[in-house]
């Protein structure tokens, strides 16, 4: 069930400015090292990917594993040297994607 | 054999190094002061007694995991569902004024039931009678989700129980239960909440056992866990046949315990170990 | 084994405690899986220690949700940035956690994510700049089990 991520950045910076950004989505991050109430191991199912491109160029990804805690929460940087817009993504075990979008603008 | 003089030598490393842990902590834990007849003269919340790292994730409110459940329910506020074609929100609009408070003052007198409901079952009485909708299960992600999201709407608001009136037989029976003991390990939730609290028992530092939290992030868990389901984790804990959620027991219990928080600021969705 | 006496008990206990408390003179050697992962990610090269900041509470409230903090010195600019840093915990039952990959743009680079410990262990960090060269860094985090919130 793809759900709304959360996430946090300023609205504008001024060029060349390095602003923090926060991400937190849901997911469960099944590490498919439990078992069941019947003794039958779980499958895992994680978020495997994150990736945060700024205007169509690279900016911040990881690989995730089983050891990222459930709800995974990424904080990054970003260098902003022109408006536009950042592109993050999440991709589950199953194929699935959860994107998102922020807009950020330079300060006059 | 063990010798008993190595016992001696271990249980002095093991004291040792609980006090490590100990002075690792903030011995300055901020409380209220108790109003006069109260068990405690400072009334503490849990989130005094835990790591500043946990005490970090549930200050930030994007951090803190426990808003996934306040989004998702305020989704869910709006959802039409049942018979009638009604939302929560065609019968109490905006959650943001209407139920400021509301999650405060549980669990509260009802007068056609005749006894008190807490939040989870106030929410599934409006979904089965007036939505004329399944009433969610206990522990099902929506209702913890929506039991947070109202609850939320009193954060900060203190904790305001009613104690009288038809209310004070289940207070007595709430307290009775508070002092019994339990299980195995016959343990009294007084035994390490009243008596024991900022002391650590085995690897675990106990609190005042307050509720001013719930539903609250397990960092366990890694999920929302409501009340009910916290007093059942405690008598697991203490190798005794826990009540149901949602019984008699526990809701007698919920009320006690709440009165013993009285006046705590609301922290849903707090975060804990 | 001969049973020991009081007196005895007393200055082994202490010891332990002295030992405890001292800082760990060098890091440990990392072995096993995390050690396979580490080849892989290296290609053999020998990382240095240095450069990376790594900041993990000291003791871990609960293991399933321990905070990391990574900072790695570094320029970040088109000709000097670090390209990779990869996380492992070598007390896992797999010792991979992630792989953070920056990028110029990422004007810093430093990041923060959640992950889980299954016991006291060690975390490990290797970076890898865009020359190529290799730095690394570790914690030992306690992860306490037991009790209620085990």
């Amino acid at each position: 069930m793809a759900e709304k991520p959360r996430l946090k950045l300023p609205k504008e910076a001024t060029k060349g400015e390095i602003i923090q950004i926060k991400t937190l989505v849901s997911h469960v991050m099944e590490s498919g090292q439990r078992k069941d109430a019947q003794g039958k191991p779980i499958p895992r199912k994680i978020i495997n990917k994150f990736t945060c491109e700024f205007n169509g160029k690279p900016v911040f990804s990881c690989v995730l594993e089983p050891a990222i805690s459930a709800n995974p929460y990424i904080q990054f940087d970003a260098r902003i040297d022109e408006a536009g817009t950042f592109k993050f993504a999440w991709t589950d075990d199953d194929g699935s994607v959860i994107t998102a979008e922020e807009k950020i603008a330079l300060k006059a | 054999m063990l010798s008993r003089y190595i016992r001696l030598a271990v249980a002095i490393a093991a004291a040792a190094s609980v006090a490590t842990c100990a002075s690792a902590e903030e011995p300055e834990r901020k409380g209220i002061p108790a109003p006069p007849g109260h068990v405690f003269k400072t009334i503490i919340s849990g989130y005094q007694f835990r790591s500043k790292e946990t005490r970090a994730l549930q200050d930030d409110d994007l951090e803190n995991p426990g808003f996934l459940a306040v989004e998702r329910a305020a989704d869910a506020w709006k959802k039409v569902e049942g018979s009638e074609g009604k939302s929560c929100m065609s019968c109490h609009g905006e959650a943001e004024t209407s139920m400021k408070g509301v999650g405060a003052a549980m669990p509260k007198w009802d007068d056609k039931l005749a006894k008190p409901v807490n939040l989870e079952q106030r929410i599934n009485i409006c979904r089965s009678e007036h939505m004329k909708a399944e009433p969610w299960k206990f522990k099902s992600r929506e209702l913890t989700d929506m039991t947070t999201f109202v609850r939320y709407q009193s954060h900060g608001m203190p904790v305001a129980v009613k104690t009288d009136g038809p209310m004070s037989p289940w207070f007595e029976r709430g307290k009775q239960t508070y002092y019994t003991r339990y299980g195995q390990l016959d343990l009294a939730c007084a035994s390490c909440h009243e008596r024991n609290n900022g002391k650590f028992m085995r690897a675990d530092f106990l609190s005042q056992g307050q509720t001013n939290g719930f539903p609250t992030y397990r960092l366990r868990d890694q999920r929302l866990v409501p009340l009910h389901e916290r007093f059942e984790g405690c008598m697991f804990d203490v190798r005794a046949e826990p009540f149901k959620p949602l019984s008699d027991e526990f809701l007698a219990l919920e009320l006690y315990v709440a009165w013993r928080g009285i006046g705590l600021p609301v922290e849903t969705p707090s975060v804990r170990n | 084994m001969k049973a020991i006496n009081r007196r005895q008990a007393f200055a082994l206990g202490g010891g332990f405690v002295m030992l405890t408390l001292m800082p760990m003179a060098a890091d440990a050697e990392v072995t096993g899986d995390a050690a396979k992962w580490i080849e892989k990610f290296t290609g053999g090269k020998q990382a240095v220690k240095g450069k990376i900041s790594l900041d993990l509470p000291e003791i871990a409230e609960n293991g399933n949700t321990v905070p990391l903090s990574l900072t790695v010195e570094s320029p970040m600019t088109a000709d000097s940035y670090v390209k990779e840093v990869m996380i492992l915990a070598d007390g896992n039952p797999n010792a991979g956690v992630a792989t953070l990959m920056f990028t110029p743009l990422s004007g810093k680079a430093e990041a923060s994510i959640r992950i889980r410990l299954a016991t006291t262990q060690n975390v490990v960090a290797v970076a890898k700049m865009s020359d190529g060269s290799l730095f690394t860094e570790q914690k030992t985090v306690k992860v306490t089990i037991g009790g209620c919130g085990g």
